[in-house]
């Protein structure tokens, strides 16, 4: 465990090093007008040349490419030359970090708590109406563009449940449909792995076992199928990261959410390149994390590892 | 070959022969199969209704697409259409007889749009799935074969699977000026990851089976036991993924449009409409315009998605009768 464990840091290590290391340098190909600011017409290509000196822009490659660890190390991640200007990039998203990480944590435990459910329900009525619902829902879901059906349901939902059709900080009913969008992907992830792994397992010899012991149905399904699902749902956790991170994206901007999601659009429909960079730089090391998490949690949840421990408490 | 073999001369009378007519289930009773794969794919396809009717829908949508500007009356996606009253842009100008789905918000014709928009997103899906499939076919190919290569390639793999795709797909898209070879290229760099993984994986499955045993002492080159004893085993399986990829491909398109770096307008595609739409939805009589393109994308979309499953649980042997 520990083993692997430490290799899988090295892992995310290295690959956070190659990511922000091709973000720095892609970035350095961006046309060089992001960095001049509001006014950049009215000045002359020695005001220009100057500026790009000041950035440190001018300098070897290797030179940048330090001076930028230097102070990324430092916890400093550039300043923004557009969206505020000589504010740095900490200072801007200090206030904004808190919201992402909100919505994101609860919309994974809803798509949780939903998916999981939805999965069983479908498992136990397999072949009729709530499994030929659900697939639907799953198919739509699966197909469909997340950025179209976003749309729709801000546009219906507010509508139909008179729900406010933008955020706001002190109103906790607007909270609920950018979290109920935003667990939608997973949830259907969720869903279909569990319905799966459910009907798998019910034709299995323990559970036919546990049957004609006289366990009632329900009971087999909390103490032996749902026990062991749970295991390798672990699995599925590092891939539900990434998709709130995609949908953050989409919903921070389409619900005008104060986060980082909507922030990296903004920045990016602005052209300024230093918080792009900063942000960009946040989402891969977010993912990164994540994905390293999700690996850890299921190495931990292996159940031959679970049996080392028993055996060693005989 | 065939005049080398001549037949010899045996004095037996070839007027007292008759081919026999193909008779199934004598067929059978002589212990002889007629099994093809491709028919079985076919057959076991066939009996999932959906994807059936799904099929026809979107033969019909994408001949329909193709045919689309050749048709008479047609209007062109990108002219501005004038009110014959007035003499200004038609703007808005709800669905009717002459704009079957309506104008946009400067007067050019949403039907016409919505077909050019139709044609320019099935063809970054249909080329960026088969470039990735090609990509990830290489990759996969090498990586599950040649086993000296294998440590070192699972190892990039695991750094590369690392990165958000996400993250790149903005990043590249951010850094190249927004066009349609950008974006093909930019979901290129992020699709062949897991196309190469899964062919990998069904290559490790099946290279150690008999045959390729006896290919190998036989000592056929790396290259043509790849070619022509692991790929035919893998042609459903890369069906299947082109199928998903252009769904997949549509909604990347989609997505970039709507954070603001998709393709520019003069150049229609579903996902610049559907952001066209986006801008006017929040008044009800002009909804129409987020309807008809977001209809037309989910068919698409719907289809590929239910008919590439369908077809790789029909491409399954196990599921042949």
């Amino acid at each position: 465990m520990l083993r692997y464990s430490l290799k899988r840091i090295l892992q995310s290590a290295l690959t956070l090093f190659i990511v922000i290391t091709v973000v720095f340098l892609l970035m350095r190909l961006m046309p060089e007008e992001g960095y001049f600011g509001t006014g950049s017409d009215k000045l002359d290509a020695a005001q220009k040349e100057n500026i790009l000196r000041s950035y440190g822009l001018r300098d070897p490659m290797y030179l940048q490419l330090k001076n930028f660890y230097s102070s990324l190390l430092k916890g400093d991640l550039g300043t923004s030359i557009i969206y505020r200007p000589k504010v740095p990039v900490s200072v801007i998203l200090k206030g904004k970090v808190f919201y992402s990480l909100y919505l994101g944590l609860a919309s994974i435990g809803v798509s949780l708590v939903l998916g999981i459910g939805l999965g069983i329900l479908m498992s136990q009525y397999k072949g009729k109406l709530w499994d030929k619902l659900g697939t639907v829902y799953i198919v739509v879901i699966n197909a469909v563009p997340a950025a179209v059906y976003y749309l729709f349901i801000q546009l219906y939902t507010t509508e139909w449940f008179k729900l406010p059709i933008l955020f706001d900080v002190d109103k906790p009913v607007s909270w609920i449909l950018p979290i109920v969008s935003m667990s939608l992907g997973s949830m259907a992830g969720y869903a279909m792995w569990m319905r799966r792994y459910m009907v798998d397992e019910l034709n299995k010899d323990y559970i036919r076992l546990a049957k004609a012991k006289g366990l009632k149905n329900s009971a087999v399904m909390v103490r032996h199928v749902m026990r062991n699902a749970f295991v390798p749902m672990a699995q599925y956790l590092p891939t539900s990261i990434l998709l709130t991170i995609a949908g953050s994206l989409y919903i921070e901007y389409l619900y005008s959410i104060p986060g980082m999601g909507g922030l990296l659009i903004d920045a990016i429909q602005r052209q300024d390149n230093p918080l792009v960079q900063a942000l960009v730089l946040i989402y891969s090391a977010v993912s990164i994390l994540g994905l390293f998490l999700g690996d850890l949690l299921m190495a931990l949840c292996d159940p031959r590892i679970k049996l080392e421990h028993q055996g060693g408490s005989r | 070959m065939s005049t080398m073999l001549n037949k010899p001369n045996d004095g037996i009378d070839e007027t007292l022969f008759t081919l026999a007519e193909y008779d199934a289930r004598a067929a059978e009773l002589g212990g002889y199969s007629n099994y093809s794969y491709w028919r079985s794919t076919w057959q076991v396809f066939l009996k999932n209704r959906t994807a059936f009717v799904l099929m026809i829908i979107i033969l019909v949508l994408l001949i329909f697409t193709m045919i689309q500007p050749y048709l008479p009356n047609q209007k062109l996606p990108n002219e501005i259409y004038l009110d014959p009253a007035t003499k200004m842009q038609l703007r808005n100008h709800p669905p009717d007889a002459e704009y079957w789905f309506g104008t946009n918000s400067i007067g050019q014709d949403l039907w016409a749009r919505i077909w050019s928009g139709t044609r320019t997103s099935l063809y970054i899906g249909v080329v960026v799935g088969f470039l990735t499939a090609i990509l990830g076919i290489i990759v996969g190919a090498i990586w599950g074969y040649v086993r000296r290569l294998e440590r070192l390639f699972t190892e990039i793999y695991n750094v590369f699977d690392n990165i958000p795709t996400t993250v790149i797909l903005v990043l590249l898209t951010y850094i190249m000026r927004p066009s349609l070879s950008t974006l093909i290229f930019a979901m290129c760099i992020t699709g062949w990851l897991s196309v190469s993984r899964m062919i990998r994986n069904m290559i490790v499955i099946i290279r150690d089976q008999e045959y390729n045993l006896a290919s190998r002492c036989l000592g056929t080159p790396t290259g043509r036991v790849i070619t022509k004893n692991l790929l035919p085993y893998l042609v459903s399986v890369i069906m299947l993924r082109i199928a998903l990829a252009i769904p997949i491909a549509i909604g990347s398109e989609v997505f970039l449009t709507y954070i603001g770096l998709g393709l520019p307008v003069d150049i229609p595609s579903l996902g610049n409409l559907i952001n066209e739409g986006r801008l006017v939805m929040m008044s009800a009589s002009l909804r129409y315009q987020l309807f008809f393109p977001a209809i037309v994308l989910s068919i698409i979309t719907i289809s590929f998605y239910v008919m590439g499953n369908a077809f790789g649980d029909a491409a399954d042997p196990r599921n042949h009768v």
